[in-house]
């Protein structure tokens, strides 16, 4: 039977078997109490086994195909954001308003990461986008809950990079794992919707901690609603003091231009940036 | 559920550094603001590496607290939420110390 246990030290595995057992060989000391030193083989003398010590962030191989999309955008003279939020926050509405607001000045093209379907995609059609790109995570990639580094990069290939000032990456609807993965961003934002509840920032600091941005969507419902904005934003803030806030309503569109005045701030950062 | 993501880039990882050499145990780092449950971080060990190289191999977790340090009184605090602010003066004003680690520490290979 598997048990999972933990260690005084933090360290914690699963066993296979119920038996208890000392611990003391398994990190700086043989069973013959002989101190050794990790890489080394003499602790490991009567197992026969070595450690090689890597000491890697685990996202090093995404993170270096990140820093390569990154480098293709730069190369094109594209800045991209990537924009998360959980399902239904409203991305995609506020993404159709942005590209109706902005998709006549700014070149817009859009990578859409969803687990199947295009319907996001279609939602968009016709709003003001120079070049749409649909990445379904579950073609051959495993039907995963994020974008990574890599999808991005496949869904770059078909987009005309050279044609474009602002690549909008609009992530899979997860508050958790789109956090943890690089994609070649140089933004993040974030759609939050007032109806998710006061106490999400508290509940999902990886998220609200990487955004750049935080979009807080719906607020046309307040009115209706028992959410407490004064409680959300001191949440938001305690998590994530950087944060740039909007208050914005995808719907009646109060927030809209700010959000996109937003945006073409990134634009513009990359062409003062070059001009220097 | 991203501890299935996260076993993922572990098995990559490790996968890259033991070159088709066998694998008995996979030691990683996590620091707490990382919110990876090590339940489910082992049950996705189990089923990811099944399917690799990897497979019979321990997942060893080493937790990492999340540590900050006050830029006001100079305080150090662990936390238990993830609300970055001194325990001491309730600053916000703070530097993080450990809590976001996200590392392949080691890998136990079986010698040739």
């Amino acid at each position: 039977m598997s048990r999972f246990h933990l260690h005084a030290d933090g360290t914690g595995h699963v066993h296979e078997h119920d038996r208890e057992h000392d611990h003391d060989g398994d990190r700086n000391r043989g069973r013959n109490g002989k101190t050794h030193v990790v890489g080394d083989h003499s602790g490991y003398a009567e197992t026969g086994q070595t450690r090689v010590t890597i000491l890697e962030n685990l996202l090093s191989e995404n993170d270096r195909v990140a820093d390569e999309n990154g480098r293709r955008l730069a190369a094109s003279e594209v800045r991209a954001v990537n924009l998360m939020s959980s399902p239904g926050a409203g991305k995609t509405t506020l993404l159709r308003k942005t590209l109706e607001q902005m998709g006549s000045t700014v070149r817009i093209g859009v990578l859409e990461g969803d687990i199947a379907t295009s319907l996001d995609a279609d939602q968009l059609e016709g709003a003001g986008a120079t070049a749409i790109s649909v990445v379904n995570t579950s073609a051959g990639f495993g039907g995963e809950c994020h974008l990574d580094a890599v999808m991005v990069q496949s869904g770059m290939d078909r987009l005309p990079l050279p044609e474009l000032d602002l690549l909008i990456i609009e992530n899979v609807g997860n508050l958790v794992c789109p956090a943890e993965f690089r994609v070649g961003e140089h933004a993040r934002a974030m759609v939050f919707a007032v109806t998710e509840g006061e106490e999400k920032p508290l509940k999902y600091p990886v998220m609200f901690r990487a955004a750049d941005v935080v979009v807080v969507n719906k607020v046309d419902l307040l009115p209706h609603l028992d959410f407490d904005l004064d409680l959300f934003l001191s949440n938001l803030t305690s998590v994530n003091p950087r944060a740039r806030i909007i208050l914005a309503s995808a719907r009646s569109a109060e927030g809209v231009e700010e959000w996109c005045a937003w945006l073409a701030g990134q634009t513009e950062r990359e062409v003062t940036q070059s001009v220097d | 559920m991203h501890e299935l993501s996260i076993c993922n880039a572990i098995a990559i990882t490790a996968s890259k550094h033991a070159e088709g050499r066998p694998v008995t145990q996979v030691r990683v780092r996590i620091g707490h603001l990382r919110q990876v449950v090590p339940d489910a971080l082992q049950f996705s060990w189990e089923v990811v590496s099944s399917a690799t190289d990897l497979k019979d191999s321990e997942l060893v977790i080493e937790q990492v607290p999340a540590v900050v340090e006050c830029l006001e009184c100079g305080a150090r605090t662990t936390l238990d939420l993830p609300i970055l602010a001194c325990g001491t003066c309730g600053e916000f004003d703070v530097k993080l110390l450990s809590g976001e680690e996200l590392l392949v520490v080691s890998i136990d290979l079986v010698d040739a």
